[in-house]
């Protein structure tokens, strides 16, 4: 059975660089040459301040903040059972080389189906910039596949 | 990377340029692994994704997600991304063309904007849908 209880759970927050050859890197992994994630004048092109991050990267900002596991490791859950089911991104203003990000992560519910042979916890984590202005809100949705 | 996608020239029902990706490899993997912060060894060794009951290493879900993401900007400027969430359904493996697609189902006038809702896939070479999701985007 789950432990309902941790719905509602506020992890502490958690703060992390962006780094601008970090962003470079990450496009390259994914084969996305584009400029605007290289090039400053490119970015400052279509209005942005600093090379802005791909849409998908405020996820890497919380595996390397190792925000990730949090509620796995405290639930002594086997990370090799569980998989990633959704995942979701809502912007409210770029994240931008040089920026710091602060995160906040909540655990909004956990849920079972199919008897507790699939469990699922759904966690938020708002991000907010240097200047505490919000930028990103992500949802996750962890299903955990038992027997 | 394009700016000039105008909401009065959009209409239900149009499909976005697909993106068809090169093949997945293994130095993909290796290179997204390391900068995604994603260490999960399934994704570089087949041994460990063998142990996990896999056949071999499969790619991380967020790959295909960042895919989608560049289906999105390709179309729009990163700053009228407004939303973007997707359902993972099936694994990739190294090898497989994953294609990215997307088609408008609505428009809508929404916090002061002009807003359109899509419809998006990941899909591999055998037509298998891998991510299913949804975006909003804010155009002029």
């Amino acid at each position: 059975m789950l432990d309902t209880s941790f719905i509602g759970k506020e992890y502490p927050p958690f703060s992390v660089e962006v780094e601008k050859g970090h962003i470079r890197r990450f496009a390259h992994a994914i084969g996305d040459e584009s400029a605007v994630w290289r090039d400053p004048q490119a970015a400052k092109g279509l209005g942005y301040q600093a090379i802005p991050a791909p849409p998908t990267f405020a996820f890497t900002l919380l595996m390397e903040a190792n925000q990730s596991f949090l509620i796995l490791d405290e639930m002594g859950i086997d990370k090799r059972k569980s998989m990633h089911a959704e995942q979701g991104f809502v912007y409210h203003a770029p994240i931008l080389a040089g920026d710091t990000i602060t995160g906040r992560q909540k655990i909004l519910d956990m849920y079972e189906k199919k008897g507790g042979a699939l469990q699922f916890i759904v966690t938020e984590t708002r991000m907010t910039n240097q200047r505490n202005q919000p930028v990103c809100d992500l949802r996750t949705v962890i299903v955990i596949r038992n027997g | 990377m394009s700016g000039t996608i105008r909401f009065e020239s959009v209409s239900v029902g149009d499909a976005l340029p697909p993106l068809v990706k090169p093949p997945i490899s293994r130095l993909q993997l290796a290179l997204f692994a390391g900068t995604s912060g994603d260490h999960n060894p399934i994704h570089v060794d087949d041994e460990a994704a063998k142990v996990g009951g896999l056949p071999g290493v499969i790619a991380h879900g967020m790959l295909n997600m960042a895919f989608l993401g560049q289906l999105l900007t390709g179309w729009v400027p990163p700053n009228r991304l407004r939303a973007f969430s997707n359902r993972f359904a099936a694994m990739a493996y190294p090898g497989d063309v994953i294609t990215l697609t997307g088609t408008v189902t609505a428009k809508k006038e929404e916090a002061g904007e002009k807003r359109v809702e899509l419809e998006i896939f990941a899909s591999n070479q055998k037509g298998d849908k891998l991510l299913v999701g949804a975006a909003t985007v804010a155009l002029d």
